[in-house]
């Protein structure tokens, strides 16, 4: 299976990666190698396998509804790259 | 096969809902922040809710727990293995850059609740449940629109607040039906103690998809293309959004002829003082979101046995109550509606009055009229009524036996509320003594003596004319019972010999 350059295109779009054209040239041929490596995979008859959900066999594994502190809004906030002491900002977001 | 909406309309306004509720835990679905609404902006996260890097998310017991009751009371299958999935989109109010849901193995599916108007509206209608499933919230980003263009400010409280998903297939058909359905969908999830629903809030959000199906001249069925709406605040606004689509999508398909298939799914934002919906951005395809299993939480599995233990635990649904209501206390559907979605705890003072005056139908006037009106008036709930269920079954059982009529009951409930004061006591502070028979007979004997022209109009067959007897007596002593008076009165004045 070879993936088309707008397909690539596609995933970059969604990724919110600004690609070039040489790069989507380049991802494209290194993207199609990965999922043609992958596509082996397609020679097994796995009709009798049972998907697998999660690697680790364990499963039910929860914690008991109980609040413990949460950070100072300094510290939560204190990373962004632009903030107003209390939110952080961000470019506007405009509808929806 | 459709089925018409309404007689006027020429096509059927096809609905499905997608409601999402926040679930009342202590803490967020995978982190020990509080869950918790209004606190001051960014106080309630942590390394786990910021999607810092080296953070795992753990699940909250509680919130599966919840969402298990939810889906069983919506008579959901409940899956015995269920994963979460990440569905990946950039937002700012999503730090993670995914948010962590259920893809294609949901914990429960193929539901069913029923939309009844009481006052028989339309038709009952079962309403199809496709899906529930359980994930976290995304935060809040908020827009200063007089400041221009300056930047959104973003508040990650609500992220990772634990959300259930119900989305119903789309058997509603009328914005009315789907406004009644939302109703018994958020008094089911309020009786149940897993949401509180306050659409004000936030924690109950609707969005309806919604498109004709429009009878063609030569047989065939036109469908237009389905729009979905966000952006309703309200129950009544869902109902005006779906009520002006229809109408709007009946127009355009008119001048364009457009059918689904022909154009994408829309989105569609209702504008409420505007009364309109407005078109937003095209929608992502579900591929678009690359969901994949998520690698940091395991799946969660339930046995037969569990799944039938929840079952057996659950609660009495809303209208299993209304039902029951109707048939124990011999009150109208419509009596019962209006107890029932006053919640439980109203519905079990209504039951302990019922019982202790061996009267359903004369304890639910009293509860809709004194007691609901009390509980508007002063913005509180039955928890906070002043008056105990054995203290109006006290004035009840005294106008019963005909100590004093309901009129003036109704006074002395009134003053027992205010004052927090026994019936007894509010009588003897009043100066409300029944009235004895004697004290009783000699009053209507003065009455009819006084009253010549009342006398002979009653005598010429105008009963009503006692009437103007029963005023006067009230003046000379307010305790007497009207029905007593009038009573006592038409006899003395039969026994008259005729003038």
């Amino acid at each position: 299976m070879s993936l088309s350059r707008d397909d690539v295109a596609k995933v970059a779009t969604l990724a919110r990666l600004a690609l070039s054209e040489d790069e989507l040239a380049q991802m494209t041929r290194e993207l199609s190698k990965i999922v043609g490596f992958v596509s082996l995979l397609e020679e097994l008859d796995t009709s009798s396998v049972e998907p697998l959900a999660h690697p680790l066999g364990t499963t039910n594994v929860f914690r008991e509804d109980e609040p413990a502190p949460s950070l100072p809004v300094e510290l939560a906030i204190a990373t962004a790259p632009k903030q107003d002491g209390e939110c952080f900002l961000v470019p506007a977001v405009l509808g929806d | 096969m459709p089925e018409p909406t309404d007689n006027a309309a020429p096509y059927t306004t096809v609905i499905g809902l997608e409601v999402h509720v926040q679930l009342l835990t202590k803490t967020k679905l995978f982190c020990s922040c509080e869950n918790r609404f209004g606190a001051p902006p960014n106080t309630l996260t942590c390394p786990v809710c910021l999607g810092l890097p080296g953070s795992l998310p753990v699940m909250n017991r509680e919130a599966f727990r919840l969402a298990v009751r939810a889906a069983t009371a919506l008579d959901c299958t409940i899956a015995e293995f269920t994963k979460w999935d990440r569905k990946n989109y950039f937002y700012p109010d999503l730090p993670k850059g995914y948010q962590i849901s259920q893809f294609d193995l949901p914990f429960s599916e193929h539901g069913q609740l029923e939309a009844v108007d009481p006052k028989g509206a339309f038709e009952p209608r079962m309403v199809r449940i496709l899906r529930v499933h359980l994930e976290e919230d995304a935060g809040k980003s908020m827009h200063d629109e007089s400041a221009g263009t300056a930047d959104s400010r973003i508040d990650l409280n609500r992220t990772g607040t634990p959300l259930l998903e119900i989305v119903s297939q789309p058997d509603l058909r009328s914005p009315a039906e789907a406004r009644c359905w939302l109703g018994e969908l958020r008094l089911l999830l309020v009786y149940l103690g897993v949401s509180d629903c306050n659409m004000q809030e936030g924690s109950l959000r609707v969005d309806a998809n919604v498109n004709l199906h429009i009878p063609k001249a030569d047989g065939s069925l036109a469908k237009t293309p389905i729009v979905e709406i966000k952006n309703m605040n309200s129950f009544r606004s869902v109902e005006r959004a779906l009520t002006y689509e229809a109408a709007r999508q009946y127009e355009e398909w008119q001048a364009t002829g457009k059918e689904l298939g022909s154009a994408p799914k829309q989105t569609r934002g209702w504008d409420d003082a505007a009364g309109i919906t407005r078109g937003q951005r095209h929608k992502e395809e579900s591929s678009d979101y690359r969901y994949f299993p998520e690698p940091d939480l395991v799946p969660v599995t339930l046995t037969a046995d569990e799944i039938a233990a929840i079952r057996e635990g659950m609660s009495e649904s809303p209208r299993a109550l209304r039902k029951r209501l109707e048939e124990t206390w011999k009150i109208s559907a419509y009596d019962a509606d209006v107890l029932v979605g006053q919640g439980r705890a109203l519905v079990e003072y209504f039951e302990t009055l019922a019982r202790l005056v061996d009267d359903g139908k004369v304890a639910s006037n009293w509860m809709q009229q004194d007691v609901l009106r009390t509980l508007n008036e002063q913005g509180i709930t039955i928890d906070a009524f002043p008056v105990a269920a054995a203290g109006l079954a006290d004035v009840i059982g005294r106008v019963k036996q005909g100590d004093f009529d309901t009129s003036r009951g109704r006074e002395i409930f009134a003053e027992m509320i205010a004052s927090g004061r026994s019936a007894e006591e509010v009588v003897a502070a009043m100066g409300i003594a029944a009235v004895g028979e004697d004290e009783l007979l000699t009053l209507c004997r003065e009455l009819v003596a006084a009253n010549p022209k009342i006398v002979a109009d009653v005598q010429s067959g105008k009963q009503q004319a006692a009437g103007g007897l029963i005023g006067q007596a009230k003046k000379k002593n307010p305790n007497v019972n009207p029905g007593q008076v009038r009573a006592l009165c038409l006899k003395i004045i039969s026994e008259l010999p005729a003038s």
